[in-house]
């Protein structure tokens, strides 16, 4: 694979307005470089973040879903994090029962003065689905028409 | 006999009033599926049955509005009706103190007895106001079953890879045709606007292709997660026989896990669904 044509993965992360949205701005205004490949959308809080939207992304042709939100005992609203967690708990098992790639999946809690990991969260994800390679599974899945 | 003293209680219910309808089995033939009767005058209560046709879950009768307005109903539960029973009260959806609950031991409904009877362990219902048992003498309510024969099923199935995980439930969901009996017979999927029917914004894809057979049934599953009784109604209600068994076990067994929960097991115990612990495990989170 030459330079012009080499697969990019495509990334989209959900993350929450109070922490995490503000830790990509402060690497922003740090002038972090990390990769584009990152697809941003902002929730008010992790507790919103559904898990519908999950599956949604990967009908609409996502390698690759990072959900991060404020660290334990951070949240705004107190306690949707923790809501949140436990619902993933649940969610990763019914993924895994459906052979969904849970490699593909990512959680992180990133505040927002940690603009610094990020940057390191999102170049690390993107490096490792780009070694994986695109999720032709599921994109199979959504364009199947029977 | 079980019906005997089934029908002399139902009849004794609606003409001293405790309550205004009987919801039991009736049959249209030996061997036949039994299917829900609503009994309302004590004459009537020779309609009611008990084989090992009964499989039905009535709870499931108790969500519907039409049902509600007949009034104070009694209900006949078997011991895992009777655990959607517990989650319907959990969840308030019912009022324990208005129904009337009626508990018949069973020993496995079914021919061959469905699959959740092999690791059944409430043979006899224990919130019941009259329980009724096939002799007196007969082994204690609650038989425990180790944890390993009831996710036996689910065991084996994930010993596949992940990739032939996904290609078993795309087989299993190329099958479907949404007409999401699963649903509609499920207890506890009592919402007044399904989330499958909402359209602005459409969550979920209407149509019966793979991806909106996916979506819809990680929604249905994930829906019923800590809160699923186990009942297996939605597996014997679809028409396409799609093994929703195994998603439920799936949910079943990491509450379980996770939570120590068993969705209707124990009145006492606070539900885990909508709820939180600050010692919640976390070491998938980055």
């Amino acid at each position: 694979m030459n330079e012009t044509n080499r697969f990019e993965p495509r990334i989209i992360a959900y993350v929450c307005n109070w922490c995490t949205y503000l830790g990509a701005d402060l690497a922003g205004t740090n002038r972090l470089e990390y990769p584009a490949n990152v697809r941003i959308i902002r929730f008010p809080c992790t507790g919103r973040i559904d898990f519908n939207l999950i599956v949604k992304a990967f009908e609409a042709g996502a390698d690759a879903v990072l959900v991060s939100g404020c660290h334990p005992g951070d949240c705004h609203y107190t306690a949707g994090n923790y809501h949140a967690r436990r619902r993933w708990m649940l969610f990763r098992q019914l993924l895994d029962t459906l052979g969904i790639d849970l490699n593909r999946i990512h959680f992180t809690w990133i505040s927002a003065a940690e603009g610094r990991k990020w940057a390191q969260v999102v170049t690390g994800i993107t490096e490792q689905t780009r070694q994986m390679g695109p999720y032709t599974a599921y994109r199979e899945i959504a364009r199947a028409s029977a | 006999m079980i019906v005997d003293q089934l029908r002399e209680l139902c009849a004794r219910l609606l003409s001293e009033g405790t309550a205004q309808v009987v919801i039991g089995y009736g049959q249209a033939a030996p061997g036949k599926p039994a299917y829900p009767v609503f009994i309302r005058r004590a004459e009537d209560a020779d309609q009611l049955v008990w084989n090992d046709q009964c499989m039905t879950n009535l709870a499931a009768t108790l969500k519907r509005r039409e049902v509600k307005a007949l009034g104070k109903p009694a209900v006949i539960v078997k011991g895992c009706d009777e655990r959607a029973l517990i989650m319907l009260a959990k969840e308030s959806q019912i009022v324990r103190a208005n129904i009337y609950v009626i508990g018949v031991e069973c020993n496995g409904a079914g021919r061959p007895a469905m699959a959740k009877c092999a690791s059944c362990d409430v043979h006899v219902p224990r919130w019941t106001d009259t329980v009724i048992r096939e002799t007196e003498s007969q082994a204690a309510a609650v038989r425990t079953t180790p944890s390993s024969a009831r996710y036996a099923d689910l065991e084996a199935f994930m010993r596949k890879t992940p990739e032939a995980r996904l290609a078993f439930w795309r087989a299993e969901f190329g099958r479907c045709v949404k007409c999401y009996a699963c649903r509609q017979v499920c207890p506890l999927c009592y919402c007044e606007r399904c989330i499958a029917d909402k359209n602005r914004p459409c969550v979920i894809d209407t149509s019966a292709t793979p991806k909106g057979n996916f979506a819809w049934h990680i929604t249905r599953a994930f829906h019923l997660a800590a809160r699923c009784a186990g009942c297996d109604e939605c597996a014997r209600a679809c028409p396409a026989h799609i093994d929703l068994r195994l998603l439920n076990l799936a949910l079943a067994a990491a509450a379980e896990d996770h939570f120590g929960w068993r969705a209707g097991m124990d009145p006492e115990a606070e539900p885990p669904a909508g709820a939180y612990s600050l010692k919640d495990k976390e070491d998938f989170i980055g």
